[in-house]
């Protein structure tokens, strides 16, 4: 097997404490990207989802940091790199779209000039041919009028064109791994629907990974190929998204499934999941899922599930999977 | 140095930073000790010039002027022979009194128009802020320049002068946290509830807004000394023979080259006098806001 | 660009007002002297008839309104009287004077520009660091120095000790000028200081922390480059209202600080003026100081509009 495109290893994010227990935000996280793969990393808010995302992208805010782990991408470590080898990587291999195109978009520069300062940087473009570069990716995604857009300042834009225009900006350096945080939940149902579209033909054209964090089940659905469900600053299962969504293994991803609407089945019942996110300072021992869990019995509170091969390809990390599950499917 | 413009920035500049300052005990807030034991001493000093100061500030000693620094002068003396440590210890007497009364009127005039103007809005509200914006016009020193000059020389025209510019600041500020005070529930239900104007005013409005308004006289008093001080350097201000931090900045301007700390001193304890006002200023802003009361 | 430009006849009609208060202020100053202000305007030493042909000029005997109204007819006629010391019209000692004010203004708020944002990007990078309370203490230290004595200060070191520059004047040729201006320039630059930093410290921490300074990272742009093409001019948008607002206090600063250096601008030609109680020329200049506030007032509107496209004036109330 090639070596992945991304290797995320044990990766601890937390908040460093001068006297006491560090707090952990992420723990012991792993999981690859292949080239070209889709990768969903799905969890409610808190869950570390985003702040994993961030720090591939060497964006985590301030006072969180890499507490240990590794991230390598095509065999480099990311984790401790100096800056001036991280900045010919952000833009030509990894790029990033945000959540808030409006936030994400600085307000007082034209958006053309936004998406040119990559391919200026790195293509030695003229400004000119950046300008023209601009225009050719934000006709790509669908922008109608590019050049005239092109001159716009966000604010003057709607929501659905500036994640566009992100989209636009993300890939206008050609990167082989495109990081995207909750790029469709600022937006319209309808919007979001054509900006995915977007994001996933622009990828097939280009052959870049995306690694995609969102809450919400149905883009995964659409978007990926593979994921991640996260719980409190673990992945609790991962696996094929045919396989997890056929066959969930955790009684989480099973409560998130059920919880979800779905368009196949409109009629279904909502079963929303009890109780509320665990509180990351007030970590207890065992599964962070017991306490709202059904299904727990007296070992879920004892030791940290440790997470296992269900099916190939297809991981869960509950003690009680093989009990449940069985069962239910019987 | 701080300019009523200036002191208004960086107030509101405060107020934010307030908000996400911690709680602490008062005897626990750095600036605010800090604040308290330089002005403390100062004050300390100016009132017990007489028993402090080791010489007649005024009476003349022509043998034994422009002195370097002695046993006998620790600071040596000026071109007439006067003992400049006693004078800077006079002068505090002068400086820390002209700065701090010259507060009091400009803060009444200042903040009683400002709420009205706020509280009741309209077109009263209108003109009292085209006046505010036309005083605004002109620059602080400007105005009290001119004003001393029109008013004639003397400690009182100097208050006069500072009263007449400086309303507008407290003014400005009183009028913005009466207008946020004013659509707080608590004040809008006193009035549902039959509360007269007035009542709401002084009850209501008044603790939380007043609050901001000191605060911002904290720096207001730094200015005022810098005026005073200004002043009397441009040879505007307290007259000759009176110590005066200023007036001898001026003095020993000429010795520069010989005798420099006789220009140097004064400075230093004007900027001590400020930086003890300012940590004083930031204490209590920290102790009075009222994010930190909630 | 041009659309949103359109807020300024408004602007002007706005201010107005403020310039009709302006000259009343003015106007009602000469009223606030002892004695006859025709004496004011003419000085002691006048003759009995040339008071007397003033008063009938400024219409003493009508009522005060009419007066003023014949005081701001001379005014729009460009008649600011006649300078008691230097018997020539006051608005040519004010040509005269208003280069020399106006190019150390220009002076000053360069050189403060150029302390000012180093030391705040260096405070802003890390707040809470040691820079950044390295820089506080300048603030603080800055705020609490009169400007004169620091111009004396800036005196004995650098022209009496190090002999770098003069000790006061303003030469005769145009480069002559630049070096004379220099150190009262960087007087009046350092403590306009204080304020600047701070309000760009903070408006640098917001932007830093913004959610748009992670894309700019996420494109490459770090270290120089983020600052120069993200963090700047963004930053550089709230400090220029705070800028146009403090300029009137640059203004006053001038005056002394020209006192220190004695340069021929209107500071000195302000203080002469009331050491000789030549009032016709203090009204000038503080006429002259007051109008150009206001207007500076509009010009910071304008640079404001142009750095964000986001704000147009034209569309919304002003408070």
């Amino acid at each position: 097997m090639e070596t992945p495109l991304l290797s995320v290893k044990s990766l601890t994010i937390g908040i460093r404490r001068p006297k006491g227990s560090d707090t952990i935000i992420v723990d012991d996280l792993s999981f690859d990207i292949q080239q070209g793969e889709r990768f969903g990393i799905v969890g409610e808010s808190g869950s570390g989802k985003s702040l994993t995302l961030r720090a591939i992208a060497d964006l985590l805010p301030k006072g969180v940091k890499v507490l240990s782990g590794s991230i390598l991408y095509n065999g480099a470590e990311l984790v401790g790199m100096p800056t001036a080898q991280r900045r010919k990587l952000m833009g030509p291999e990894i790029a990033m779209i945000f959540q808030e195109p409006m936030t994400a978009l600085n307000p007082v520069i034209r958006v053309g000039d936004q998406i040119a300062e990559g391919p200026r940087r790195y293509l030695g473009l003229s400004k000119k041919a950046a300008m023209e570069l601009a225009i050719e990716m934000m006709a790509k995604t669908g922008i109608p009028d590019p050049a005239r857009r092109a001159r716009a300042y966000p604010h003057e834009l709607s929501g659905g064109l500036r994640q566009r225009i992100m989209i636009a900006m993300a890939l206008s350096c050609g990167p082989k791994l495109l990081l995207c945080d909750e790029p469709t939940t600022a937006l319209d149902v309808t919007v979001q629907h054509q900006v995915l579209k977007v994001l996933e033909e622009l990828c097939d054209d280009s052959g870049a990974a995306l690694a995609f964090v969102t809450h919400d089940l149905a883009v995964v659905n659409q978007t990926c190929s593979d994921l991640a469900v996260m719980y409190a600053g673990h992945i609790i299962e991962a696996g094929r998204v045919k396989d997890v969504f056929s066959d969930p293994r955790h009684p989480y991803t099973k409560g998130l499934l059920d919880s979800a609407p779905d368009f196949d089945q409109p009629d279904r019942d909502l079963v929303p999941i009890p109780g509320f996110p665990p509180n990351l300072a007030a970590r207890t021992a065992g599964c962070a899922f017991a306490p709202r869990c059904a299904f727990a019995v007296d070992a879920c509170t004892v030791a940290i599930p440790p997470t296992l091969e269900v099916a190939p390809g297809h991981k869960a990390a509950c003690i009680e999977s093989e009990r449940i599950f069985e069962g239910i499917l019987a | 140095m701080t300019t009523p413009t200036a002191a208004l920035v960086a107030y509101k500049q405060k107020r934010r930073l307030t908000r996400s300052r911690s709680i602490k005990p008062w005897y626990r807030n750095g600036s605010l000790m800090a604040g308290i034991i330089i002005v403390g001493l100062l004050v300390l000093v100016a009132v017990l010039a007489p028993v402090l100061a080791p010489y007649n500030p005024i009476t003349q000693n022509l043998e034994d002027a422009i002195q370097s620094p002695s046993p006998a002068h620790w600071l040596g003396t000026d071109q007439f022979g006067r003992d400049v440590l006693s004078r800077l210890i006079w002068g505090a007497q002068v400086d820390l009194r002209v700065g701090f009364l010259a507060v009091f009127i400009p803060f009444v005039i200042g903040s009683t128009l400002g709420a009205i103007a706020g509280y009741f809005g309209g077109w009263l509200d209108t003109i009292l802020m085209r006046i505010v914006d036309t005083f605004f016009a002109f620059p602080f020193y400007v105005m009290v320049i001119v004003l001393v000059f029109v008013f004639g020389s003397g400690e009182s025209s100097i208050y006069i002068a500072i009263a007449t510019v400086s309303w507008v600041s407290y003014a400005r500020i009183v009028r913005g946290e009466v207008l946020i005070a004013k659509k707080q529930d608590y004040v809008v239900a006193a009035r549902l509830g039959g509360m007269s104007h007035a009542r709401i005013l002084v009850r209501h409005i008044g603790p939380n807004v007043l609050s901001q308004a000191i605060i911002y006289a904290m720096s207001d008093i730094v200015m005022d000394i810098m005026a005073i001080v200004t002043l009397g350097y441009l040879g505007l201000g307290i007259a000759p023979p009176t110590a005066e931090w200023g007036s001898m900045i001026n003095d020993g301007q000429q010795f520069i080259t010989t005798q420099w700390q006789l220009a140097t001193i004064p400075g230093l304890v004007v900027v001590v006098t400020s930086l003890g006002l300012s940590w004083l200023g930031d204490g209590l802003s920290d102790l009075l806001s009222p994010e930190r009361r909630k | 660009m041009l659309h949103r430009l359109r807020f300024i006849p408004g602007r002007l009609v706005q201010s107005i007002p403020v310039a009709i208060g302006v000259t009343i202020i003015v106007f009602f100053m000469a009223r606030l002297l002892p004695g006859n202000p025709a004496l004011a305007l003419l000085g002691q030493h006048a003759t009995k008839a040339s008071v007397a042909a003033l008063s009938k000029q400024l219409g003493l005997d009508q009522p005060l309104w009419q007066q003023y109204l014949i005081f701001l007819g001379r005014l729009f006629q460009g008649n600011l009287g006649t300078s008691i010391t230097y018997q020539m019209p006051v608005t040519q000692e004010l040509a005269q004077a208003i280069p020399v004010t106006l190019s150390l203004l220009g002076l000053a708020l360069l050189l403060s520009l150029v302390i000012s944002i180093p030391l705040a990007a260096l405070a802003a990078f890390r707040p809470g660091g040691a820079r950044d309370l390295g820089v506080r203490g300048f603030t603080l230290l800055g705020q609490g120095m009169p400007q004169f004595w620091l111009g004396i200060m800036l005196i004995l070191l650098l022209a009496v000790g190090v002999r770098a520059f003069p000790v006061g004047g303003y030469g005769e040729t145009a480069g002559d000028h630049f070096y004379y201006l220099f150190l009262p320039a960087l007087t009046l630059g350092i403590t306009m200081c204080p304020t600047i930093i701070r309000s760009l410290r903070s408006s640098m921490i917001n932007v830093l922390e913004s959610e748009y300074v992670g894309t700019a990272k996420s494109k490459g742009s770090y270290g120089a480059a983020l600052f120069r093409g993200h963090v700047l001019r963004n930053a550089a948008i709230p400090t220029v209202s705070v800028i146009g607002v403090n300029l009137g206090f640059l203004v006053g600063g001038s005056l002394v600080i020209e006192k220190v250096f004695a340069l021929p601008g209107l500071g000195s030609m302000m203080i002469n003026a009331i050491f000789t109680r030549d009032f016709p020329t203090i009204q000038g200049v503080t006429l002259f100081v007051a109008f150009f506030v206001v207007v500076v007032g509009i010009l910071t509107d304008v640079v404001y509009t142009i750095l964000d496209p986001r704000v147009d004036l034209s569309s919304k109330e002003r408070a």
